[in-house]
């Protein structure tokens, strides 16, 4: 019940947020004390253009896992309406200048997954035990498997 | 159906339901506070505005700015991100929006404040546009809540402008 429950809740969420990932588990401690490792945030990409003070969602080439800050700089250029995007983690000392790939100084549009509308803590830390206790989901899904072998209907 | 795993089962998925029902709740009710903050941000000085080695025009102020913002606080807010931001134009941008200084209100006690502060971060435009130019002052805050959704506003501040002349 519960897994088919939460099945149907997240492509519910993809529908409505209109985001490919529309939950986010809280990795790293960059934007304490606002958000915890193992909070999850709610993600919503709309064609707005951004602005500051967003929290948003990005990926970085050659980075496998995304990266929640804060946008602290924006300049949208006449011509094109192309914007350029600097993000900083509310608990960083200095600017993600350092995270971006070699040579990318600025963020665009296209690189942001989407923004955090919402949160709640502590629920992804379900994800985070799983992903670096690997030995924690065989158990589980051994678990289940047995469950399912053994229930007599 | 009436084994112990059935039962367990039925009872998780009814107590997670109901944890999630008091969460959303827990979040509307953000909806029923009116908030009414205050801000006022002077330019006490121009410390120095330059024209850096790569071209680029940059500025470093001292500000004071005073708010009251203790009516954004519910019982669900765990703390207020608050930043402020110049905005202005020039002729490559449409929109430039800086951020030079940000605090973290962990409760309502400090949310009526006056500070003195030079801007935390560097104010640099892309480009040297930046002699003469007008600009607003907006003052940016981000309710985080304990559980649900954020909100955000502003207020903007219009009529301040940089001299003509680097110093």
């Amino acid at each position: 019940m519960i897994v088919s429950s939460a099945l149907i809740i997240w492509k519910g969420l993809m529908c409505i947020t209109g985001s490919e990932s529309p939950v986010v588990v809280v990795l790293s401690e960059s934007m304490e004390p606002g958000f915890q490792r193992g909070d999850i945030l709610f993600l919503q990409m709309s064609k707005d253009p951004i602005r500051t003070g967003e929290i948003v969602v990005f990926n970085i080439q050659g980075r496998d896992i995304p990266i929640v800050h804060r946008v602290i700089e924006v300049h949208e250029q006449r011509q094109s309406g192309e914007v350029r995007i600097l993000t900083k983690g509310d608990n960083n000392d200095v600017d993600d200048r350092m995270l971006y790939a070699q040579g990318q100084f600025w963020l665009k549009q296209e690189h942001i997954m989407g923004r955090a509308v919402g949160f709640l803590p502590y629920v992804g830390w379900a994800t985070i035990i799983m992903t670096e206790k690997p030995i924690i989901k065989y158990i589980l899904i051994g678990a289940l498997g047995l469950l399912v072998i053994t229930s007599k209907d | 159906m009436h084994s112990f795993g059935y039962r367990a089962n039925a009872l998780l998925t009814f107590a997670v339901t109901i944890l999630a029902l008091m969460c959303t709740i827990g979040s509307l009710s953000d909806n029923l506070n009116t908030p009414s903050p205050s801000a006022q941000i002077e330019i006490l000085n121009i410390n120095w505005f330059q024209k850096q080695p790569h071209g680029n025009d940059e500025v470093s102020l001292t500000l004071n700015i005073t708010a009251d913002l203790q009516s954004l606080f519910t019982w669900n807010t765990k703390q207020l991100f608050i930043f402020v931001a110049a905005e202005y134009e020039t002729p490559k941008n449409a929109l430039n929006q800086v951020s030079l200084w940000d605090a973290i209100i962990p409760a309502k006690e400090f949310a009526k404040f006056s500070i003195h502060t030079s801007n935390k971060y560097r104010f640099i435009d892309q480009g040297h546009s930046l002699r003469g130019k007008e600009f607003n002052l907006t003052l940016h805050w981000h309710v985080m809540p304990k559980t649900g959704k954020m909100f955000a506003n502003k207020i903007v501040m219009s009529g301040y402008r940089l001299p003509e002349d680097y110093r």
